[in-house]
Formats: C-alpha cells, sequence, structure tokens
C-alpha cells in the first residue's frame, strides 16, 4: 500500500451541525410562542394571537414565503435576483387577467407564467449576457411596474366592476374548513387560557378558511427542499451557486441549470403575486405587493438559503403584517413587550458568551422598549405600517454574521472559465 | 525508473496536428503526441508552452483548430469534459475544482449521478476507492475542512469514480512538498499498476526525471520532442525547454550589512474564531539582505504577508520599520512611509485589471509623487512615470494607456514589481513574485531584486519556488503551522531538509 | 484604439437600446390595438416653451438623482434608497424653513444643509450595517425607503396643517423662497436651484477623476481587495460614500421646495429616486451620460402626459418604454464591454507578436 498517512477523517461537527440547526429553529419557535402567549395574558391585548390573527398572519405569510423560495431557487444557483418584487406585479396582473376570463386554476397558471416572463428576462441579462445582477433585477422591477400600469388600464378598464388600476373581483380558490375542529378550538380559544387557549387559535387557524392555495404553496416549499437536496437535478443546480467552474468541469450545463433556475425564480415569485390577488385581496389592485417581493429576500436571508429557515423568517414578517389589520395598536403594544424580553434573552445569552459590547447593545435596547411599553397605550398608526420593515431590519441587524450564502452567488460565469 | 505493466505498444492517446488559436495569440501549433497505455507520460515546458491548453483540449473544455485526437486508436471529437469522460480521459486542475460547502461525496458524485445515485450506493463506492488506495477521505465531511493533500486526493477519487483509464493532472506537485510529492508518485505508480495511462504537466524537472515513462517537451505551442529519462538529464531537458543557456539562480557576495532595517517582535494573531494563526513571529531583515519564508501553502504565511503590510491586525507584539515602532500603523500609513507590497495574487491585490495601465502606476502610492500632488491626481506625473517602468522593467506594452487585462502575466508582474520598486522602498514584501511567470521574465525580476538589495533594500521573500528561496535569499525561514522553525543558510541547504522543516516531519508532532 | 472608434463603441449601445424600446413599445401598441402612429407624433413633436421649462426642470431634479445612486454605484453600492433619503431630506428642510429661525435666504442655505444632512445620516444608517454588521445595503436601503415612507407620514400628522385633501408642513416664508429663471416669455420659470444640479454635475465629476478620493473611491468599485492592498480602508469608503450618495439625494427636492411648492406635503412628487436610479444606468455613472439620460427621461414623461388627450393611449406606455430602454443599455454596454475588450487584447498581441501565451484570464 502507500506510504502516504491517511487523511483523518473529518469531523463528525459538520453532520451534528447542520441537524442542530434544525433543532434550533424549532427551540426558537416553541420560545417565541411561550413569550408571545405570555404577554397576551399580562397585557389583555388578546388579538396577539388570536386565531383570527394567526389566520391572517399566514395569509401575509405565504406571498413572503413564494417571494423567498423564488428568491431561494436563484440564489442556490448562483443568480441574485432583486426582481422578485417585479415579478411578484407581474403575477398579480396575470392571476387578474387569467381569473377572470378563464378560472381560478388558469389564474394561478397565470400568475406563475407572468412571473416566469419576469424571470427568462433576467436569465437572458444576466446568464447569457453577464450584466450584473443587481443592474438588471432594478431594471425589471422598472420594467415590470410600467407594463403592470400599462395593461391593467387595458384588461380592465372596461370590465364592470373594474377600473384602470384594479381589476374586478375575482373568484377565491376553494377553502378547507373543519367546524368540527375549528369551532371547538374558538370555544377554547375565548376562555384565553394560558398556553392552551394560545394553542387553540392556531389550530382554529389552520381549520377554517385555509385556503387550497395556502396548501399549494407549503407543498411547494416542502417540494423545493426535497428536489434540490435530495436528487441530482438539486445537487447540479446548488453545484452552480458553489462552484460554476467545478460543476462545468464535470459536465454539468452551467448556463442550463441557471437559467432554469431563475426561470422558477420568477414562477415563484409570480405564484406570491397571484396569491396576493386571489386569496389576500379580492383581485388585481395596483401597488399590492407593498415591498413584499423585498421581504421575502429578508426571509430567504433570514433562512440561511433553507427553505425550512426563510419558512420561519416569512411567517414572522407576516405575523408583524398582520397584527396591524386587527386592532393593530394594541397588539403592537403588546410585542413591544415581547421584544424587550427577547432582547433581554438575548443580551444576557450574550453576557455569557462575553460578548460585553454587544451585550450592552441589546439590553439597552431591552430598556428602551420596556421604557416605550410602559409609558404608552397603543402605537400610532403609521408605526404599525412600518412594522414589517423594521422587523426585517433589525433581524437582518443581528443576524447577519452567522449566514452562509452559496459561495458563487452574485459572481458573473463566463463558460470555458474551467481551469 | 519503473517498470511497467500492461502492453507496451499500443497507443492510449494520439495528438496530431494539434492547433489552438485564440484572437491574437497562437496557444498550440502542430503538436504531435504519443502517449503509450500504462505509463506515466510527463508534459514540460515553461510557463506559456502551452500545456494547459493542450491538455484543456483533451479534456474537451476547448475545441481544437486543427488536429485530430484519437484515444485507444479510435479518432475522437470531444465536445465537452462529458465526452472525454465517456472516452474514459479525467483530469485534476492544478487549481482544485471543489465546492467548499459541500460535501466530499456530492463533489465527487456531480455529474456523474447516474453511475450510481447520489445516496448510499454511490457513498459505498467512494469508500470503496478511497479504501484501495489509502487515501482515507470521509464522504461526508464539508470539503471546507480538507488540507490541500487530501483536496488533491479527492480530485483523484473524482477521476477514478468515473470510471477514468486515462488521467491528467496538471502541476500536480506545485503545492506539495517533497514527501508529499513521493506519496503522490507512490500513488501514481500504483495506478499505473493496475493499468492506468497518466499524464502529467510539469515544470519540476527533477521529479519529472524520477517517475516518468516518457517525457515530451513543449515549447511555444509545439511539442518539440519526446524523451525517455534514461536519455536525458535535467540540464538537457531545460535547455530542450528555453530553447537555449538557463539563467543560473546562484549569487555572489553578500551584501548583507550590519544595519537592523525592519524587526517584528513577538507577533501573535488569531482568527475569528480565537484561533491561533501566527504565534510568537520574530522575523529581523537587515539593510541590503534577501529573508526568505519557506513553507507549505496555508501555514500562515498568506497572514504574516497581511499582516507586515497591515491588512490584518496583529493582537500582540511589534513591528518596527528602520527603529519606529508601525505596529498600529494602517497599510496607507505603512506603504508611504516605504514598504512596498508584491502580492500574491496580482489579479486580486495587485491590479486594476479593466483600468489603463498608468492608473495602476498609482494604485498603492496614492500617498506619493508622483502620482499625487496633496488631494490632486497628478496625471502627467504618472504617465510619465508608467512610461520610465516599462522601459526599465521591460514591459511589453503597446503604451500607458493599454488595460492592464490585455497584458500577460509575465509583463503584469514586471509592470508591479517595478511600481513598488519606484521611489527607493525601505523594505520589500515579495509574495511569491514570480508567481505564473515565465522564465524570462522571472530572471529579469531576480536581477532587479538583486540590484535593489545591492543598493541597500531590505526584502522579505515569500515563495513556494525553493530554487528561487535558495537562489534569491541570504537566509531561509520555515513557517509550519504559524510559527516560524529553522532557519537555513542557502549556501548549505538542500530540498530535502527544507521539506522536512516544511512538514514538520523532523521533530514529533 | 483610435479615439473615434471609442467614442462610436460607446454611442453604439445606447442607440442600439433607444431602438430596440422603441420597436418593443410598437410591438405592444400594436397588441393592445392602440393608435401607433398617434403615439409617435405625439412623443416625437417639439415640445411647447412651457413644456420645455418643465422638461429642464424635472431633468435637473432627476440629474441630481442620478447623480445620488451613481455615487454609490461606482463603488459597487446599491443605493436603491434615493427614493426615501429625498424624502426625508426634503420633509426636514421644508420643516425647518418653516420656522424661519434665520431670516431671508440664510434660512433657505441652512434649510438646504439640512436636507442633505438629513439624507446623508438616512444613507448612513445603510452604510454603517453594512460595515458593521455585513448586511447588503440592497435590502437595508429598501426597508429604510418603506420605513421613511411611514416615519414622514407620521410626523407630518404631528408638524403638519391641512390644506384641502393633502396634509403638509407650514409654507415657508416669502423672502426664502428662491426666484426661477425666466427663459421664455410667458413661460414659467426655470427653478432657480436647478442650477444645483451644473454645480453638483461638476464637482462630481472633478472629485472622481482628479482627486485622490476619487481615485480611492473608483478603486474600490473596481477591486476591493485591491484597493485593500494599496491602502485604502474601504470600510471608511463605504461609510463616506453612502453619506456623500445620501447627502446628493437630500437635494434632490430642493428645487421643486424653494421654486414652487414651498411646503412639502402628502403631495410632494414621488418616484424619483427610482428614476434616478434608471438614469444613473443609463448613464453609465458618468457625470455627461446621466445628464443625457435625466434629459431623455424627463422628454418622454412630459411628452408622455399628453398621450391620453392627443393619442388615446394611456401614459404607462412611457414607464414601460423607460424600462425596457434601461434594460436594453445595461444589455447592450455588457455586449459593447466584452468586444471592446477583445479587441483590445487582440491588438496587444499584434503588436508584441507574442506567441504562445495564455490570454490574462478574465
Amino acid at each position: 500500500m502507500t506510504t502516504i498517512t491517511a487523511g483523518r477523517p473529518a469531523a463528525p461537527d459538520d453532520e451534528r451541525r447542520r441537524s442542530r440547526s434544525g433543532s434550533r429553529i424549532w427551540v426558537y419557535v416553541i420560545v417565541g410562542f411561550i413569550l408571545v402567549a405570555l404577554v397576551r395574558v399580562t397585557s389583555g391585548a388578546n388579538d396577539v394571537n388570536s386565531s383570527g390573527t394567526m389566520r391572517a398572519a399566514l395569509i401575509a405569510a405565504v406571498p413572503i414565503a413564494l417571494a423567498g423560495l423564488g428568491g431561494l431557487w436563484s440564489e442556490r444557483a448562483g443568480v441574485v435576483n432583486i426582481g422578485l418584487e417585479g415579478m411578484m406585479i407581474a403575477g398579480t396582473l396575470g392571476a387578474g387577467y387569467f381569473t377572470y376570463h378563464y378560472g381560478v386554476v388558469a389564474g394561478i397558471v397565470g400568475a406563475a407564467l407572468f412571473g416566469a416572463l419576469g424571470g427568462v428576462l433576467h436569465a437572458v441579462a444576466t446568464v447569457i449576457f453577464g450584466v450584473d445582477h443587481i443592474v438588471s433585477g432594478v431594471a425589471i422591477n422598472i420594467i415590470a411596474l410600467g407594463v403592470a400600469g400599462f395593461l391593467a388600464e387595458v384588461f380592465f378598464t372596461s370590465l364592470p366592476g373594474g377600473g384602470p388600476t384594479q381589476s374586478p373581483s375575482l373568484d377565491r380558490p376553494p377553502d378547507i374548513d373543519i367546524p368540527a375542529i375549528s369551532d371547538r378550538a374558538l370555544r377554547i380559544e375565548d376562555k384565553h387560557w394560558f398556553l392552551v387557549s394560545d394553542l387553540a387559535s392556531v389550530v382554529g387557524a389552520l381549520t377554517r378558511n385555509l385556503s387550497l392555495f395556502t396548501v399549494f404553496a407549503l407543498l411547494l416549499i416542502g417540494g423545493t427542499g426535497w428536489l434540490l437536496w435530495r436528487t441530482s437535478f438539486g445537487l447540479r443546480l446548488r453545484s452552480c451557486g458553489e462552484s460554476p467552474v467545478a460543476a462545468e468541469s464535470l459536465g454539468v450545463n452551467v448556463y442550463r441549470y441557471k437559467f432554469i433556475a431563475v426561470t422558477v425564480s420568477g414562477a415563484m415569485a409570480g405564484l406570491g403575486g397571484g396569491y396576493l390577488a386571489l386569496v389576500a385581496s379580492s383581485g388585481f389592485q395596483q401597488g399590492q405587493t407593498g415591498g413584499r417581493g423585498y421581504i421575502g429576500l429578508a426571509a430567504m436571508l433570514f433562512g440561511n438559503w433553507r427553505p425550512g429557515g426563510m419558512l420561519l423568517g416569512a411567517t414572522l414578517f407576516g405575523y408583524t403584517d398582520a397584527v396591524q389589520l386587527r386592532r393593530g395598536e394594541e397588539s403592537l403594544h403588546a410585542l413591544l413587550l415581547v421584544v424587550a424580553i427577547v432582547l433581554l434573552i438575548v443580551g444576557l445569552l450574550q453576557l455569557r458568551r462575553r460578548a460585553t459590547v454587544q451585550a450592552v447593545f441589546s439590553l439597552v435596547f431591552a430598556a428602551g422598549f420596556l421604557v416605550w411599553y410602559l409609558l404608552s397605550d397603543t402605537v400610532p398608526t403609521e408605526f404599525t405600517t412600518m412594522a414589517p420593515f423594521v422587523t426585517t431590519l433589525l433581524v437582518l441587524a443581528f443576524a447577519s454574521q452567522n449566514l452562509r450564502m452559496p459561495a458563487a452567488d452574485g459572481l458573473p460565469y463566463r463558460k470555458g472559465s474551467a481551469g | 525508473m519503473a517498470a511497467t505493466a500492461g502492453p507496451v505498444t499500443s497507443e492510449a492517446v494520439r495528438l496530431r496536428g494539434i492547433g489552438k488559436r485564440f484572437p491574437g495569440v497562437v496557444a498550440n501549433h502542430d503538436v504531435d503526441i504519443t502517449v503509450r497505455a500504462g505509463t506515466i507520460h510527463a508534459l514540460v515546458g515553461e510557463n506559456g508552452a502551452g500545456k494547459s491548453t493542450l491538455m484543456k483540449i483533451l479534456y474537451g473544455v476547448q475545441r481544437p483548430d486543427d488536429g485530430v485526437i484519437s484515444v485507444s486508436g479510435t479518432e475522437v471529437t470531444l465536445h465537452s469534459p462529458a465526452d472525454a469522460i465517456r472516452n474514459g480521459i479525467g483530469m485534476v486542475f492544478q487549481h482544485f475544482m471543489l465546492a467548499d460547502n459541500l460535501s466530499v461525496l456530492e463533489n465527487i458524485v456531480l455529474g456523474a449521478e447516474s453511475l450510481h445515485g447520489i445516496g448510499a450506493a454511490a457513498r459505498e463506492r467512494v469508500v470503496e476507492l478511497s479504501a484501495a488506495y489509502g487515501f482515507g477521505l470521509d464522504p461526508d465531511g464539508l470539503v471546507e475542512g480538507l488540507g490541500v493533500g487530501e483536496r488533491q486526493r479527492v480530485e483523484i477519487v473524482k477521476v477514478l469514480y468515473r470510471g477514468a483509464r486515462i488521467i491528467i493532472l496538471d502541476e500536480p506537485t506545485a503545492v506539495l512538498v517533497p514527501q508529499e510529492v513521493d506519496a503522490l508518485f507512490e500513488n501514481l505508480r500504483e495506478l499505473k499498476a493496475e493499468g492506468h495511462t497518466l499524464i502529467f504537466i510539469s515544470h519540476k524537472l527533477d521529479e519529472v526525471l524520477a517517475v516518468a515513462d516518457d517525457i515530451t517537451v513543449m515549447r511555444r505551442g509545439s511539442s518539440v520532442a519526446t524523451v525517455r529519462p534514461a536519455d536525458v538529464t535535467a540540464r538537457k531537458l531545460a535547455e530542450l525547454m528555453v530553447g537555449s543557456e538557463l539563467p543560473s539562480p546562484s549569487t555572489a557576495e553578500s551584501t548583507v550589512t550590519d544595519v537592523v532595517r525592519f524587526e517584528a517582535t513577538g507577533v501573535s494573531v488569531q482568527d475569528a474564531a480565537g484561533r491561533p494563526v501566527l504565534t510568537d513571529i520574530d522575523v529581523t531583515i537587515h539593510a541590503g539582505e534577501v529573508l526568505g519564508i519557506a513553507g507549505v501553502e496555508g501555514n500562515g504565511q498568506t497572514e504574516l504577508v497581511e499582516t507586515l503590510i497591515g491588512m490584518r491586525a496583529s493582537d500582540t507584539g511589534t513591528i518596527r520599520l528602520e527603529g519606529r515602532d508601525i505596529t498600529a500603523w494602517t497599510t496607507r500609513e505603512r506603504r508611504a512611509a516605504g514598504i512596498g507590497y508584491i502580492p500574491e495574487d496580482r489579479h486580486r491585490h495587485g491590479l486594476r485589471l479593466d483600468s489603463p495601465l498608468w492608473e495602476n502606476r498609482i494604485l498603492g502610492h496614492q500617498t506619493r509623487q508622483p502620482c499625487v500632488t496633496g488631494v490632486w491626481i497628478n496625471r502627467r506625473g504618472a504617465r510619465t512615470d508608467s512610461e520610465r517602468i516599462i522601459e526599465q522593467y521591460d514591459v511589453r506594452t503597446p503604451g500607458v494607456d493599454t488595460t492592464a487585462r490585455a497584458l500577460s502575466g509575465g509583463n503584469q508582474q514586471k509592470f508591479i514589481v517595478g511600481r513598488e520598486m519606484s521611489g527607493k522602498p525601505r523594505l520589500l514584501i515579495a509574495s511569491h513574485p514570480t508567481r505564473g511567470v515565465d522564465v524570462g521574465a522571472q530572471a529579469a525580476i531576480w536581477d532587479h531584486i538583486r540590484e535593489a538589495r545591492r543598493a541597500g533594500l531590505a526584502v522579505l521573500l515569500v515563495s513556494a519556488d525553493l530554487d528561487e528561496l535558495i537562489g534569491l535569499s541570504d537566509a531561509i525561514s520555515v513557517i509550519l503551522r504559524g510559527r516560524l522553525v529553522g532557519r537555513f543558510d542557502p549556501q548549505s541547504v538542500t530540498p530535502q531538509n527544507l521539506g522536512a522543516a516544511m512538514t514538520g516531519a523532523g521533530d514529533a508532532s | 484604439m483610435t479615439w473615434w472608434r471609442r467614442a462610436l463603441l460607446s454611442v453604439a449601445a445606447p442607440v442600439l437600446a433607444a431602438v430596440v424600446a422603441a420597436l418593443v413599445c410598437t410591438a405592444i401598441l400594436l397588441a393592445t390595438g392602440d393608435d401607433v402612429s398617434a403615439f409617435w407624433n405625439t412623443m416625437l413633436q417639439w415640445p411647447a416653451e412651457r413644456n420645455l421649462v418643465n422638461i429642464l426642470n424635472n431633468a435637473s431634479v432627476l440629474y441630481l438623482s442620478g447623480i445620488a445612486a451613481a455615487i454609490g454605484f461606482r463603488m459597487n453600492l446599491f443605493n436603491i434608497g434615493v427614493e426615501g433619503q429625498y424624502r426625508i431630506g426634503a420633509f426636514l428642510a421644508a420643516a425647518f424653513a418653516a420656522q424661519a429661525w434665520l431670516p431671508g435666504k440664510l434660512n433657505t442655505v441652512a434649510a438646504i444643509g439640512v436636507a442633505m444632512a438629513g439624507g446623508a445620516a438616512w444613507a448612513g444608517i445603510a452604510g454603517l450595517l453594512r460595515v458593521t454588521r455585513g448586511v447588503s445595503e440592497v435590502i437595508s436601503t429598501i426597508m429604510l425607503n418603506l420605513i421613511a415612507g411611514s416615519l414622514v407620514a407620521y410626523f407630518l400628522t404631528r408638524v403638519g396643517v391641512q390644506t384641502g385633501v393633502s396634509t403638509s408642513t407650514k409654507n415657508i416664508p416669502q423672502d426664502s423662497w428662491v426666484g426661477g429663471i425666466s427663459l421664455f416669455p410667458g413661460a414659467p420659470d426655470l427653478f432657480g436651484l436647478s442650477l444645483l444640479a451644473v454645480v453638483v454635475g461638476v464637482a462630481f465629476s472633478v472629485l472622481l477623476n482628479r482627486t485622490r478620493f476619487g481615485f480611492d473611491l473608483r478603486a474600490t468599485g473596481a477591486s476591493s481587495t485591491a484597493a485593500v492592498a494599496s491602502g485604502i480602508d474601504v470600510r471608511r469608503m463605504i461609510v463616506v460614500s453612502m453619506l456623500m450618495s445620501g447627502a446628493v439625494a437630500g437635494l434632490i427636492g430642493m428645487p421643486t421646495l424653494f421654486g414652487s411648492s414651498h411646503n412639502y406635503g402628502t403631495s410632494f412628487q414621488t418616484g424619483i429616486g427610482f428614476a434616478g436610479i434608471a438614469v444613473a444606468l443609463l448613464g453609465r455613472n458618468h457625470p455627461v451620460g446621466i445628464a443625457a439620460g435625466a434629459l431623455i427621461f424627463a422628454f418622454l414623461s412630459e411628452q408622455g402626459n399628453l398621450l391620453n388627450i392627443l393619442a388615446g393611449v394611456s401614459p404607462d406606455i412611457v414607464a414601460v418604454m423607460q424600462g425596457v430602454f434601461v434594460m436594453a443599455v445595461v444589455i447592450a454596454y455588457e455586449v459593447v464591454r466584452r468586444y471592446r475588450a477583445r479587441l483590445e487584447q487582440a491588438a496587444v498581441a499584434d503588436e508584441i507578436g507574442s506567441p504562445a501565451t495564455e490570454p490574462a484570464t478574465a
């Protein structure tokens, strides 16, 4: 045999690390849930996690999650997609047009199609012509805005109930309703018991008026996880985002995979737009995306480019978006306490890790939020509209350090660079 | 010389009349090579001779403009690496093609998922191959955590996994020390014994003579001769490569003075995770002295250079330039005080590739004449001085307005050397100054360094080229795992001693 | 390469892109059954005098926006937040000037300073986040935009006055207004402060090309690794560039504020931030190119206003044309850049007759 010293087997840490992050997410979810339940009981702001709010949170979360899924598909293949907002707008338009003329299923397909068109444009610009990814994304957003405005007027002005900036009322996709469970859950919820009622609201939210589109979206998210990590297609796609040179040297058609990924990315964002038009609202409305494409990107970053984490992020952002809809001022006021407690915990953990400067920051902010909570009764409406954006910013500011993005993300790739 | 197994007369690969042109450059022309099956065939030539391009053609990454490729007697056209792989050809690139964030298994299986899937069956096969040659690879570990030797072994398993019978290795020993080179050659001989054919590119003639059965010399894009090791010496090979007399790397009298120009004491650096990267570094360089730092890539050389130039902060220790404490100084301040820096990676750290040469003259020298007066850029000064550098350092370019990207690697490096030697630096930090540079430019750069040394320049030379270290240095230190171990006299040291110190094989570790 | 060849290549991309944009729009109009010839007649007619003044006014505002974005772009920083920065700047300046703590034109000058400071601070947040926490400035500036909208709305409810359907800051006293420049008799005046555009443009050009700071900026944008090795403190550069970009963004609202509206309210013009990004891309972050881009965009928008009346076409088609133009231009620039690089490599190789050297890796 050889005289070479056998390389020591790579540390089993890596395997452990990956499963650890999975279980860590569950810990965060559970702790967060308990905290919110606690605050609800102490402040009496029952709408903080009522089934109505949870339902609204789910509906708000899905478009963000679909946009985030789109971002994930694209960036895992190495292409940054800032144009998600524009592709989402295209999706709302597609849903509006096709649903009115051909029904809900056609509407959903149409939303995906219109979004995918945007994706193709982005792919052509970045993959084939090597345009900077962000520049192309910004251009697509500008185009989509203009096209949607123009075509909306063309499509909808002459329709009854429609106008230059909105479509007529549209059919909704069917809902799932399990009254046996949801009614019982509602009764438990109304008792306002600590933790039990809160769990009941979650159950209630999932068993009444649960849109099939929501189920479809969740399946897409799970399916993406399976596709990208358990199939050869997914391995090749991810390799394009990690090391396109390696992929090409092994015969992977990097251009093709990037193209597919970006097109799918557009389709996902388009579906998000379709959801906005069909489930979250009653039709197409100009400006209804409201920055959700960008929030989706933030969810993707929060989730460390993995579908599970991305969904968690989307739920978080969706929740802050939804809370403002139902007695927002009161609920948001209660959430101030939650933020204060979270920052307190974070600060204490940082102190334990000897990261004193960061700990001081966290504790100071925690104190600030506590004081704000105590000194006020409500939070002004404008602040409630800001809530999702500020949350995004805070999350990014605190979490950015631990992220690991696909190694070749955002870098232009020319064929023949191998060797 | 190793005995060959398998039929000696059959041909594994035959290249006839291969030609390849790029815009304005002829990379290959009239290349005729026959590789006998079951042998180790070496391809030698200096930088720019066209070896890499030729092998890329054989592996399907490039298409030839002229000529014919035959594999095992059958003519083939290779449109892509997939075609090459189908014909049993595998390639291990000099710059490893591995995705850090993916596991060893994923890296190996990528592109060949149809062979054994990507799950348990594939893992089994990888373990099998790894055990057969004693590679010791864990399929589920991330490549990120592997050392250089291990990564190379992953690359080899990659090609074996795909059933390659003909394996091309591009400069496999460039990043290995002598002991690891021996181990690699053992592996190659074993592979040969199993019937594989191996082609490897190198410009290290001693190694080539030790392991190859046939040697083909390439010069200026064409194949010049194919010889058997028994029939030639290293000297003869080198002459075939260059077509003329080799420049000799050895030096004349010592120019080292007593004046201490640069001193680093007790410098230690930790990385972001708190792991020590450099420990207790003590360096003293006198005026007129070249201190060489030898070491295997990844032992702290890059971090040492970054710390000394100010791109990385040191946690403890002092750094002095001509007696002044510069430990807390920024890169800009150090450069302004007279530290020149020839970076290891000229494309990333040394040049703005899409800017004209005269603008690149200013890079790194934004605080001094003649490029800058106060807050204003002195265009005329920069242009005139660029012209001076072009002339003095024989940089082949149409003019000072040419974009840096358009120049060849050697000329880019000559320009950088000229720039860093301007303004009479007090200390020159040269990191792999002749990497990727053709022999002619290399000799020119060495001459310039020697001349400056005679005039009193102090130089810190970090290099992986042992000949360069031995030839230029007045003293050689070895860096191992962030510490400086061993101090050698170039006149008496041998590559074996250095190699032992570089891998720590000398002490019990 | 000869200078005229270089010039030709520079112009080739935008011209090609303009043709593509025109074709695409014509195709869309044909598909929706609109009157294509009426469309082109309206768009290409020479504007009336008062429209000309509008175009110049809008162009100068767009130019400021473009420069603000370009400062970031040159550093490879994507400051999408120009929109929010200029709103904050305009609001702060309007509120400050309305208080009239300083007399006459001194008030104006101070207010402009406040606008620049406000815009700079808002952009600085993104810069700091990037430098200290590694947060991508793309997302953070977008979020800051959205936050700025709500924040300004909130403060308007606190300090603003109701006038009809809109809320706005108190009016700025008349002696702080900046008079206009009369270009054509009978037409409205050109905003006095639109000259800021010229000043900023010249300053930008000089700074970028002639000063050490400008060199550092361009170097960091081209290759941050080379910049670090050359002694540039990249983190400082990032923060300073964001501050500068935000300061210029703060100026965007000034011509309109002191020239016509005299207060900041819910009806103040929005969307200029994104238009500025488009204009910067059109002009390839070059002061002269951006000027051309700003004029073209302003021209298109102004002519577009007439489309409804004169051609029965929705003005949104102009937005489509602008968007397609930008996309076509950036693609064309890439194509031209690669072509030019290849030409140059060939020229170099010819000159020195080098044989078997590999082309330097792209």
